[in-house]
């Protein structure tokens, strides 16, 4: 391990992997590119859904695909950049989806507002949960973080105003491509321009190794809950998201299966990818409604995959790079997911030392 | 009153099958520290093993137990060969996830092939009461207890009197100077899958003799449970699993009969989270420091 790590830090001078700011002159060029591709594509898109023959179903699917999307980058924030293992995302979904839901079906509440208090109830939540949960580590954290999600169903199963088992219904149905979308863009900018701030290179920091970010005086409790909080808020925002596109919604949606799906598109796409998230999730909805037919298999080939991809690749199919950097054919050596020894854990501390100053203004700035 | 001791009987018989399979979480726990998120659907697939021993067979209690018991150990001994041991150094975030995917192929393997309509278990015992003064015990409670207090004084016996059970409690405490000892470390983990997943069919056959029904998702909300009852006693701990096992069982039979059955499934993880919070090494475990 410690020979790994000693080899890793020779070879690598680069600061922070995967958001790297010295970039080639290759890459300079091309990613306006990928951006313009990015653009395009979304413009052809919301061309398309203009149209007054447009499909209602792959409208509708195209929103699920959209939502996921936002749930499985909010996981990835907490899992793959800052390294703690959650698996109750649906809970923090579920808080969102009710609170909106009940605000715009019970008190007429317009539906931008509705979300922003559902993100914020799912926030709190996440606030709640995440203070004495992230003081534990690893795979107590998980089982804990899954009791949270569970006791979150239990509960809205067993007061009334949720409706109960029955679930709620006559929810208006709010949601459009247009603000799937509008959500979608903005959390994936706070999510990626948090992950390249001095507070993203602590998260990288803790999730490279706890003991040493703190010895480097990163506050992690305080990044920890931080990261958990957006993340819950932006489940939020997805769940108030969906509850008014299904126009439906009971606990059983928001099930350990749910939870399981969002973590499988964060670790198909790589924990630590922004893209790769955005990439898996758009795979896993689209793929299952276009073999409706294999409906049943569904669920087998899922896991199948989820086992496979951790024998074969467990850093995920694009690891740490997001799709810039790939089609950027970046010639430096690339930082390594842990499995193979200490990974890229000097390039991030080498940021968090240099970027101490930013810190030191930050946890002032929080306290 | 009456009612009281009635309930920690129920919640006694119900612990056991709790105990059973925490055992099986405990000694993987204690040896590779993952949580094998499996070892509820090991409990299943044993639960349907003693099914068919019973239905299909027509074999009587004891043969379809030992049957489940076998089958299960060759399941959970394939799953640690195929699916762990390849990740055996890889960090502890990837085997989980890997747990995790092995844990949703059985079930939903047991959806596509099972069918996830209940089925109607085997009357493998006659019910019969029993009475005990005012108490009413029921003879498959009987049952439920004896064969786990049998399993869990045989498993004992094989942990700390036996070669392997030895060879069990060095690899726990280090496994590279185990190694260096001339133990082979790969079979000692093979032989704890084995033995924790026996004893998950076990408790499987029993629930399934206990309740009457079994389905393919039945593994769920005990595998959980019990990973519960782990933490609870003190993960790693062989008596901690039994401890933790017995009080998780009765407390949450006190909850449905006192509070709501509805609030059932929450009871194990709110006794998850203080017990993490307060005492994170469990009722019977010591606070170890984290060394860097």
């Amino acid at each position: 391990m410690s020979a790994n790590k000693g080899a890793n830090m020779d070879e690598n001078k680069n600061p922070v992997g995967g958001t790297s700011t010295r970039r080639t002159r290759w890459q300079k060029a091309i990613q306006p590119t990928v951006i313009v591709i990015a653009v395009v594509l979304l413009v052809a898109l919301n061309l398309y859904i203009r149209r007054p023959d447009v499909d209602p179903y792959i409208l509708g699917v195209l929103c699920l695909t959209g939502i996921n999307m936002i749930l499985a980058a909010g996981l990835n924030l907490i899992n793959g950049f800052t390294g703690q293992f959650s698996i109750g995302h649906a809970g923090f979904m579920a808080v969102g989806a009710y609170t909106a839901a009940l605000l715009t079906t019970y008190r007429n509440f317009p539906f931008l507002p509705a979300t922003v208090l559902g993100a914020l109830a799912a926030g709190m939540m996440g606030l709640v949960v995440g203070i004495p949960a992230l003081r534990l580590r690893g795979d107590y954290l998980a089982i804990v973080t899954l009791g949270f999600g569970e006791i979150i169903r239990v509960v809205i199963n067993n007061i009334p105003i949720t409706g109960g088992a029955q679930g709620l219904v006559a929810i208006p149905g709010y949601t459009t491509f247009y603000w799937v979308e509008g959500w979608l863009i903005l959390i994936l900018v706070l999510i990626s321009n948090l992950i390249r701030s001095g507070v993203g290179r602590c998260l990288l920091a803790i999730r490279e190794d706890e003991v040493a970010a703190t010895a480097l005086g990163v506050d992690t409790t305080f990044y920890k809950v931080l990261a958990f909080t957006i993340g819950a808020a932006s489940a939020g925002v997805a769940g108030s998201l969906y509850a008014h596109q299904i126009m439906y919604i009971d606990p059983s949606v928001f099930g350990f299966f749910k939870s399981i799906e969002i973590l499988i598109a964060v670790v198909l796409g790589g924990l630590g990818s922004l893209t790769g998230s955005v990439l898996a999730a758009g795979l896993l909805t689209a793929l299952p409604e276009l073999l409706r037919g294999f409906a049943e298999y569904r669920m087998i080939v899922y896991s199948a995959l989820l086992v496979l991809v951790m024998l074969i690749r467990p850093a995920g199919l694009l690891g740490q790079l997001e799709a810039v950097d790939i089609l950027g054919w970046r010639r430096r050596p690339r930082p390594q997911w842990r499995t193979t020894g200490a990974g890229s854990g000097s390039d991030a501390f080498a940021a968090v030392q240099a970027d101490l100053t930013t810190t030191d203004r930050l946890r002032g700035a929080s306290k | 009153m009456v009612e009281f001791l009635q309930q920690i009987i129920n919640g006694l018989s119900l612990g056991s099958i709790y105990a059973l399979i925490a055992l099986g979480y405990t000694m993987v726990y204690g040896i590779l520290k993952l949580i094998n998120f499996a070892h509820g659907d090991v409990y299943m697939v044993g639960a349907f093993a003693g099914y068919y021993a019973a239905a299909v067979f027509h074999w009587s209690f004891v043969p379809a137990l030992l049957f489940a018991m076998a089958g299960a150990a060759v399941l959970g001994v394939a799953i640690e060969r195929i699916a762990y041991r390849p990740l055996r150094n890889a960090t502890r975030i990837a085997t989980l996830i890997t747990a995790i995917g092995v844990s949703l192929l059985l079930e939903n393997l047991g959806i596509v092939v099972l069918h996830p309509e209940p089925r109607a278990f085997p009357d493998l015992v006659q019910l019969r009461m029993v009475r005990l003064g005012a108490l009413y015990i029921n003879n498959r409670q009987l049952v439920i207890v004896l064969v786990a207090t049998i399993l869990m004084i045989a498993l004992q016996w094989v942990v700390n009197r036996t070669r392997i059970g030895q060879a069990m409690r060095a690899v726990a405490e280090d496994q590279d100077t185990a190694r260096l000892m001339g133990i082979n470390v790969d079979r000692v983990i093979s032989f704890t899958f084995a033995l924790g997943s026996a004893l998950a069919a076990a408790a499987g056959v029993l629930v399934g003799l206990y309740y009457g029904r079994i389905d393919p998702l039945m593994g769920i909300m005990p595998g959980l449970k019990a990973f519960v009852a782990a933490v609870l006693g003190g993960i790693g701990l062989i008596p901690g699993a039994m401890v933790g096992g017995l009080v998780m069982g009765v407390a949450e039979v006190m909850v449905v009969a006192f509070l709501s059955s509805t609030w059932k499934d929450a009871v194990a993880f709110a006794i998850l989270i203080v017990i993490l919070l307060v005492r994170p090494s469990g009722l019977l475990g010591r606070a170890v420091r984290e060394k860097v």
